[in-house]
């Protein structure tokens, strides 16, 4: 309604499209309500969640109130946690087994099945398939691999007389096992995220190569690896930020043990603020987890950004 | 690796290897799930007895009628239901009015408001868990649906992804309209949200598997038994692994919670695939 007068008022110093859609673009409040719905539910249920978080992690508060301010407190009490740190260091060490595996193999996937034949849509089906399950069933698929007695691992050792080694409760082998399972889980991304690099390299490169007489190996290292290097970058970043928020695999596979050696720094906040109720310390574990995925998104937006100079 | 097709000497020996290499992993991925089908097929007792027994009839469908017969899956599913129906619902339909929005109107601080909401992209839910887990006690939000809807909503990448999809479709269609008299949202409704069904079915179907597969905030904020959500439901049904009772019927639970997902991905495959690496790459 409002709109139908506005049009023709401002379109009077000369009729005609051009002016009219100067006229559409100028600013204007009301415009605002197409956002304003979206708006509010960020703004509720996202930016003040996150001001109030770090106002918690200064406070020590517990769920319906928050308490007494501690000033860095929390923070201080975090360093000096023999769990936390060593939940920070699981943090790392997984995201060191998992982030390269999942590159490596994902470039290997992408180049194997970079074909337009059947058999290639088929894998390629496959191995994205394991991506669409809830952590729930691929921690069930997973557990029952490796329990003993039952499991496929320790049956597929039994055919050869030898006993298979203990994923889920040998502490050195625990959070190995919690990476094969999640390799397995999330291997789907970089392979497609690969192939769609690879498709976007001009064929009439590959030809002159050809030409050139420049066999497999060659072409590979000198056109198709340099040409997605960015990708490559791209991958592992977006695998670090994934990988740094591991908990559900964690928790549903070895619930963090044994002796925390597989408690990562989600299932710290989860425990500390959830199941210890001591919300100001969960939410500075939680502000420090942030910052370090901050850091790796910061990297991805530079990197993305540079997409154009690169070429 | 796919351009040249001219044969060059050694190239079939090296396929040879690579195709083995790529059916060696094809197995990895398929062998633990045709090992969870074989275990849900059988009876616990002979499992226990002879694991090797996966490998020989007699089959049976009780651990299914069981699965089933429990009635507390039924509950889940219909929560996950209801809760990954009105999270994409929602999405759909702020997503699609705010990137409207950012794509095609002018207002004060525009530009501002979409660099706090790309911002937004990189906040980790981990982030917030904490405080909104505590305004959502204030609230009394807990175990209910809305309170497991409702932190869904402020998710950024819809209105990232529907920004970018309307600023696509060219601007001549909605001056015409509005030539035509027609008024924003006229234009808005009958003009150009047709033309995002596209998007919009990549943005649903991404949004119901996240909602779906989610298992941090049901796992916090549901935890009263008839308001879990599938993935908290069939978590809690795993304690007691350990002494091997029922494995075979939990195998059976996965395969019946597994089936229908890998199912929708293989009817809506395209979307599933190009809305996961959209969100992964931004």
């Amino acid at each position: 309604m409002d709109d139908r007068r506005a049009t023709p008022r401002t379109a009077l110093p000369a009729a005609g499209a051009r002016t009219a859609s100067v006229d559409i673009y100028a600013p204007q409040w009301r415009n605002f309500i197409f956002v304003a719905p979206f708006l509010f539910f960020f703004t509720t249920l996202l930016l003040v969640p996150l001001f109030w978080g770090m106002w918690l992690s200064f406070h020590k508060a517990d769920t319906f109130s928050s308490g007494n301010f501690v000033g860095f407190g929390n923070y201080i009490r975090l360093f000096h946690d023999k769990v936390f740190l060593q939940s920070v260091w699981n943090t790392f060490y997984f995201v060191l087994l998992t982030v390269p595996t999942l590159a490596l193999i994902g470039l290997f996937l992408a180049l194997c099945l970079n074909r337009r034949t059947r058999t290639a849509a088929v894998l390629r089906t496959l191995f994205f398939s394991s991506s669409v399950l809830s952590v729930t069933i691929v921690t069930l698929i997973w557990r029952i691999v490796f329990i003993p007695n039952v499991g496929l691992l320790s049956t597929i050792y039994g055919w050869f007389g030898a006993t298979a080694p203990a994923f889920i409760s040998d502490p050195s082998l625990a959070m190995i096992g919690i990476a094969i399972a999640t390799v397995w889980w999330c291997i789907g991304l970089p392979m497609m995220l690969f192939l769609s690099a690879l498709q976007q390299i001009p064929q009439d490169i590959y030809e002159a190569a050809a030409l050139d007489n420049a066999n497999r190996w060659q072409t590979l290292r000198s056109i198709t690896l340099p040409s997605i290097k960015r990708t490559f970058v791209l991958v592992v970043i977006v695998q670090i930020v994934l990988q740094f928020q591991l908990f559900g695999q964690a928790w549903l596979m070895t619930r963090g043990g044994p002796n925390n050696l597989t408690k990562p720094i989600v299932l710290y906040i989860y425990d500390t603020a959830f199941r210890r109720w001591d919300l100001g310390m969960g939410a500075a574990a939680s502000e420090v987890l942030f910052v370090l995925i901050l850091m790796a998104a910061m990297a991805q937006y530079l990197v993305t950004r540079n997409k154009a100079g690169q070429a | 690796m796919r351009a040249p097709t001219i044969s060059i000497k050694g190239r079939a020996f090296g396929d040879r290897v690579l195709l083995a290499l790529v059916i060696l992993l094809s197995l990895v991925m398929v062998a633990p799930v045709l090992w969870v089908i074989g275990l849900s097929l059988k009876e616990n007792a002979e499992l226990m007895a002879n694991p090797n027994s996966v490998f020989q009839a007699p089959y049976t469908l009780k651990n299914y009628i069981n699965t089933i017969g429990t009635s507390s899956v039924f509950v889940w599913v219909r929560n996950s239901i209801i809760v990954s129906g009105g999270l994409t619902l929602g999405t759909l339909i702020l997503s699609s009015l705010a990137g409207y929005g950012f794509a095609r109107l002018n207002f004060p601080g525009r530009n501002v408001l979409f660099v706090i909401v790309l911002f937004g992209l990189a906040v980790p839910e981990q982030a917030v868990l904490v405080a909104r887990h505590q305004i959502f006690s204030m609230l009394n939000f807990h175990n209910t649906y809305h309170g497991l809807i409702l932190p869904g909503l402020s998710a950024s990448f819809g209105v990232f992804l529907m920004t970018q999809y309307f600023k696509a479709i060219p601007k001549e269609l909605d001056e015409a309209a509005m030539l035509d008299n027609a008024s924003r949202f006229r234009t808005f409704w009958k003009v150009l949200l047709p033309l995002t069904v596209p998007a919009q079915a990549t943005l649903g179907i991404f949004t119901f598997l996240g909602a779906w597969n989610d298992y941090l905030w049901p796992l916090i904020s549901a935890t009263k038994k008839d308001m879990y959500t599938l993935t908290v439901g069939m978590a809690s049904t795993q304690t007691n692994f350990a002494q091997s009772e029922g494995i075979g019927f939990l195998m059976a639970q996965a395969v019946f919670a597994g089936a229908p997902i890998l199912i929708v991905y293989l009817f809506f495959q395209k979307y599933i695939v190009t809305a996961v690496s959209g969100a992964a790459v931004r």
